[in-house]
């Protein structure tokens, strides 16, 4: 079989918070943009990589949450406990000075985890865990 | 006189703003967990007293900040010693626990092993194995009614 991770998608509370940041922060470009107010639907996604794009979803709009899971949601985001993407760079360090000059809130600064890999990790505007891992020329 | 909806609205504002609020202690706390836990400077950049910041804290997250900090210090021990040899004492303080009795007494207590037996297993198991998640937190539910946050007082 040959299964390619096409879309994903995040929760966002304030969609012009979230255009701001994964737009003009991390640079990706808007393939889509549709709803108004604080209800759009956003698809972002790194340019010249057309095969794969992350979708920025209003949560607290649909209609097929209760109330309460509504409340438990956005307490969830809010707390930092729901949504996470893992982003890859080969220049985590130029990721990572944007992001902080930004005033984007740091989870983690770039370090060399024991397993090897170099990563950093932030929040979005939504509360969502970022993680950006650096890609290296000799693995993966 | 204010409107019963409205309010609401404004509590359950407030209520995320609480919670964002806890996020970034949560956070700064992660980001500095080789350092000594220092509630009342977490407390004061949070803008409430020591004690309330510990009842939400446990509220919000099942867990006071003790508890969390330990956690987060022995999963730290864990990934250094899946890919490298470490005694006890050199990895108590490269995680943030200066009393090497107590942190392999908190290794012990969340791994259900002691390191060397932690180590000796995972070195083992290495062929392939990217990582070991922590085994299931034996914790009860998040406390509704505030009361003291359980004692764990001695690796902060």
């Amino acid at each position: 079989m040959d299964l390619t991770l096409r879309t994903s998608s995040l929760p966002h509370d304030d969609p012009d918070a979230a255009l701001a940041f994964y737009r003009d922060v991390l640079g990706f470009e808007v393939r889509g943009d549709v709803g108004r107010g604080r209800t759009r639907w956003i698809t972002v996604g790194p340019a010249g990589r057309p095969d794969t794009a992350l979708l920025l979803a209003p949560v607290a709009a649909d209609p097929a949450l209760t109330d309460a899971e509504r409340d438990t949601v956005l307490g969830m985001m809010a707390k930092g406990t729901y949504g996470r993407v893992v982003l890859a760079t080969p220049d985590l360090d130029t990721v990572f000075d944007r992001v902080q000059a930004a005033d984007a809130e740091v989870v983690q600064e770039p370090v060399r985890q024991p397993h090897g890999v170099r990563d950093c990790a932030f929040r979005d505007p939504a509360g969502n865990l970022v993680r950006v891992r650096e890609l290296r020329a000799d693995a993966g | 006189m204010c409107h019963p909806a409205w309010r609401q609205a404004l509590i359950a504002e407030q209520r995320l703003l609480d919670f964002a609020r806890l996020r970034r202690v949560r956070d700064r706390i992660d980001r500095e967990y080789a350092r000594p836990l220092d509630v009342e400077a977490l407390a004061r950049d949070a803008g409430m007293p020591p004690g309330q910041l510990a009842r939400r804290f446990l509220d919000a997250y099942g867990q006071s900040p003790y508890a969390f900090v330990t956690e987060r210090r022995i999963e730290h021990a864990m990934a250094l010693l899946r890919h490298g040899d470490h005694g006890p004492a050199e990895l108590g303080r490269a995680v943030g626990c200066p009393s090497t009795a107590v942190f392999v007494a908190r290794f012990t207590e969340s791994a259900g092993m002691p390191p060397a037996e932690y180590r000796r297993r995972a070195a083992a198991e290495a062929s392939g194995l990217p990582w070991w998640p922590l085994p299931p937190r034996r914790r009860s539910a998040p406390s509704r009614i505030g009361e003291a946050p359980a004692s764990t007082a001695g690796l902060a």
